[in-house]
């Protein structure tokens, strides 16, 4: 049996059995722990396609920097915030594994139908070694990334620091004195109250 | 290996992700499931790069792409959440009615 199959069996076990632990863990650290997993899976999956760049990323700043932010917004928030199973919208809960399925169905069929469309780009693997040819991974998505792709990185660098500004402004907690002004009452005038 | 491996095993996380999204109520559990629907994209990406060799490179800087504005996502969504927190002592997502008409 091909090595390369049995590590992507391996892969695909572990990412979609954390991604299902993650829709059934009622505690929301363990949710954020089972993702953590799933993109550690989905590493290997990137690696397996000779993207060495985007796994490393994957893991640094995917598993890595945002998982460490969403744990301690989920430890901030206190982490006995536990769901109730009480359904507001009755049948919510079924709808949605309904259209989950049917999505799922969906994108199966066009995955298994849609890989003859392309017949002429030959299999995975032989398209690996072709990409290993030449100037390797990383030089490469550089000379990609900082030529023909150079106003889109240009334009996420700008998003990156509107978020951030917009992130500091919106947790930002307004004092009671600036408050008060800005409702127009003076802070002398509650002072003497 | 055969492409559809990957745009199978891409379809069954984003479905998964959806059903996290429309099913869970606490809205950090929300956006986890969205960062599993943005982590099924990128699998996409990633194999048709794979697939169409030295000149499919572009799928794995879009993949670079879609993790950069995920994290932007990530930092206004739980700024959000916090802020809904502090404002109404919860981060169930039924209970955000505000602008419900």
């Amino acid at each position: 049996m091909n090595l390369e199959v049995v590590i992507f069996g391996v892969m695909f076990v572990v990412a979609l059995g954390c991604s299902l632990a993650m829709l059934f863990a009622p505690n929301a650290v363990h949710v954020a722990l089972f993702l953590v997993g799933a993109q550690m899976a989905l590493a290997l999956a990137f690696l397996l396609q000779g993207a060495f760049f985007v796994a490393a990323i994957q893991i640094i700043v995917y598993a890595g920097a945002i998982m460490v932010l969403f744990l301690f917004v989920i430890m901030l928030l206190g982490i006995d915030l536990r769901e109730s199973l009480i359904e507001p919208l009755t049948g919510q809960r079924g709808v949605a594994l309904g259209l989950g399925a049917v999505l799922a169905v969906g994108l199966v069929f066009v995955g298994v139908q849609g890989a003859d469309l392309a017949a002429g780009g030959g299999d995975g693997a032989a398209a690996l070694t072709e990409l290993n040819q030449g100037p390797g991974n990383v030089k490469a998505l550089a000379r990609a990334l900082f030529s023909r792709y150079l106003l889109p990185f240009e334009v996420t660098s700008i998003l990156l620091v509107v978020a951030m500004v917009g992130v500091m402004v919106l947790a930002r907690r307004i004092s009671a004195v600036e408050n008060d002004r800005r409702a127009g009452v003076p802070a002398a005038e509650e002072e003497a109250a | 290996m055969p492409i559809s491996y990957f745009l199978v095993l891409s379809a069954l996380l984003f479905s998964v992700g959806v059903y996290g999204v429309l099913a869970r109520q606490n809205a950090v559990l929300v956006l986890l499931s969205i960062e599993l629907m943005l982590n099924a994209v990128n699998i996409n990406l990633v194999a048709f790069s794979a697939f169409f060799g030295s000149e499919g490179v572009g799928g794995q800087v879009f993949a670079l792409f879609v993790i950069a504005v995920a994290a932007a996502e990530v930092g206004v969504g739980l700024a959000i959440v916090i802020l809904l927190f502090r404002n109404r002592q919860t981060v169930d997502v039924d209970e955000m009615s505000y602008m419900k008409w």
